[in-house]
């Protein structure tokens, strides 16, 4: 009976990776047709039918290119860490809330922050090992944006904590079923698509690489399927977040096929945000999280404990 | 359905309030936004107004801040370039329109008798800005001045259209050709016979642009 378990739960994982991988290879179809249309073009047509198996040939087309090296690189962390990356944006996924056959355990939100958390550390070391200026630049600038803004980050998801009272993903879900937390704490929902945006290093804030001053920023030196990896592990985790945005906001009915049509709506608004906004300017980035997020977010959680203890001496 | 109506009066009443005392609003006097240091006469301040500090606008400036007003708003923008006509064309299929003077493709002509026209002046090789143009000439046996080579090296080309201007008898011009990429850099290295080939080829067409064009050269 244990090893059934053990073997459907096995399964399962290897559905959730496989389908997040395949959805990852069609965000990056859907950026590039968005983006076009919103720039009055079209994006890729050519390949099949309307252009849709084009990330498959993308895909081809990067691991079979020459992998280069630079000479005084690290070899083993610059080797790792695209892996590392890419392991580890899915395997946050593990904490998807399910009702049967995953690991929807009790600590969700706790192995959410530890793995954004321990994200970073690729992008640092990725920087790092290729011993380059402007891997280097891009990597140090990738650090502290994320670490500015996993506190914020933190401190929000502390705040649902308090409100649901479990790190169990799965209570988002008995909370909202009859307001979605969207409607009840609109200004917040903002502040979460931001400081997740900040978080994968989308446009507005994506420091990590300024192509203008930093050629490539932390991934200059990668190359074919380091390279390929290293997109992978970012367009996993946008979808990761779309898919918390959809769970702390959106109502959390994960079992209903109109949760995963939210999905979509969000990772396109990741998209969108690239094809509106510009790049913010770093010294406001660090504003924006440490005075005006930091702030919010302090307000909303102190808001919340009040209203709990409030609600716990009333009732 | 009683619950959507009045939802729906509700909201049509309440946006005729908001209308309302938004007008009140507005037709009440604002403080004007001051300047932050007092101006010399004759001088115009053009760093930021100091900002009103009245509690209504405090009020809509926050709302703003927070509900991302301006934010949405580039955003609409963005979405209705989405739903508009995409500006490009389907290149390989279809082909934008050329300008009779377009510079493209380097060709040699002939006259409809078949003698080439080039009569080896080198004034083309002269007013080459970037020197890619190599002529050498040699008399023919019926005392002709003709070249022996005529070499383009397309790849040093500007297309700046100079040689087609200084050629006295219209030998060299640029065709409306653009599409002769190659996958070697040796076969950009034009000679005499592929010159004269791609004037034959593209007789007709410069032809007819050479006529749409002739009142202005």
């Amino acid at each position: 009976m244990f090893y059934m378990e053990f073997i459907l739960s096995l399964i399962g994982s290897l559905l959730l990776i496989i389908c997040v991988l395949v959805s990852v290879a069609f965000l990056t179809l859907l950026e590039r047709k968005v983006l076009g249309y919103i720039q009055i073009r079209k994006g890729p047509n050519k390949v099949g039918l309307m252009g849709i198996p084009q990330p498959f040939c993308d895909a081809i087309k990067l691991f079979t290119k020459e992998q280069t090296y630079p000479l005084l690189s690290n070899y083993l962390s610059y080797y790792i860490s695209p892996i590392f990356s890419l392991f580890l944006s899915l395997f946050v996924w593990m904490c998807m809330p399910f009702f049967v056959k995953l690991y929807s355990f009790n600590l969700g939100g706790l192995f959410f922050l530890c793995c954004t958390s321990l994200g970073v550390y690729t992008v640092m070391i990725a920087g790092w090992s290729s011993n380059s200026n402007y891997a280097l630049l891009g990597g140090l600038r990738a650090v502290a944006q994320t670490i500015s803004y996993e506190v914020s980050l933190a401190l929000i998801l502390l705040s649902f904590v308090f409100l649901i009272g479990s790190y169990n993903m799965m209570y988002f879900f008995y909370y909202q079923i009859y307001i979605w937390f969207l409607i009840i704490l609109f200004p917040m929902a903002l502040v979460w698509l931001t400081i997740s945006l900040a978080e994968t290093n989308r446009t507005p804030f994506d420091f990590a690489e300024g192509e203008s001053e930093l050629v490539s920023g932390f991934n200059v030196e990668y190359s074919s399927g380091g390279f390929a990896l290293i997109f992978m592990a970012e367009y996993a985790s946008i979808l990761f977040m779309s898919m918390l945005f959809c769970v702390i906001f959106l109502g959390c009915d994960v079992f209903n096929l109109l949760f995963y049509v939210k999905l979509t709506f969000i990772s396109f608004v990741f998209i969108w945000a690239r094809g509106t906004l510009p790049r913010f300017r770093y010294d406001k980035l660090m504003y924006l999280a440490w005075k005006c997020f930091l702030s919010f977010s302090l307000n909303y959680l102190l808001f919340f404990i009040g209203f709990k203890i409030l609600l716990f001496s009333f009732l | 359905m009683s619950l959507t109506m009045r939802i729906f009066t509700a909201s049509r009443n309440g946006q005729r309030m908001f209308r309302t005392n938004g007008a009140c609003l507005l037709a009440a006097k604002r403080t004007e936004p001051k300047d932050i240091v007092e101006v010399p006469k004759g001088y115009v301040y053009v760093n930021n107004k100091e900002l009103s500090m009245e509690m209504e606008d405090i009020t809509d400036r926050a709302a703003t801040s927070m509900f991302f007003g301006e934010l949405f708003r580039g955003f609409g923008v963005t979405l209705a370039h989405i739903f508009k006509e995409p500006a490009t064309i389907n290149y390989p299929f279809e082909k934008g329109p050329l300008s009779p003077r377009f510079r493209g493709e380097h060709a040699l002509r002939r006259y409809p008798s078949g003698e080439e026209r080039c009569i080896a002046c080198k004034l083309c090789e002269a007013i080459c800005p970037a020197q890619a143009i190599t002529i050498e000439a040699e008399e023919r046996a019926d005392g002709s001045r003709r070249t022996t080579r005529y070499d383009i090296d397309m790849t040093k080309c500007i297309y700046c259209g100079f040689c087609q201007e200084a050629c006295p008898v219209d030998a060299i011009v640029e065709g409306p050709n653009f599409e002769f990429s190659t996958e070697t850099h040796e076969e950009l290295l034009y000679n005499k016979e592929k010159l004269l080939c791609n004037g034959d080829k593209w007789e007709s067409e410069i032809a007819s642009n050479l006529q749409a064009d002739h009142l202005y050269r």
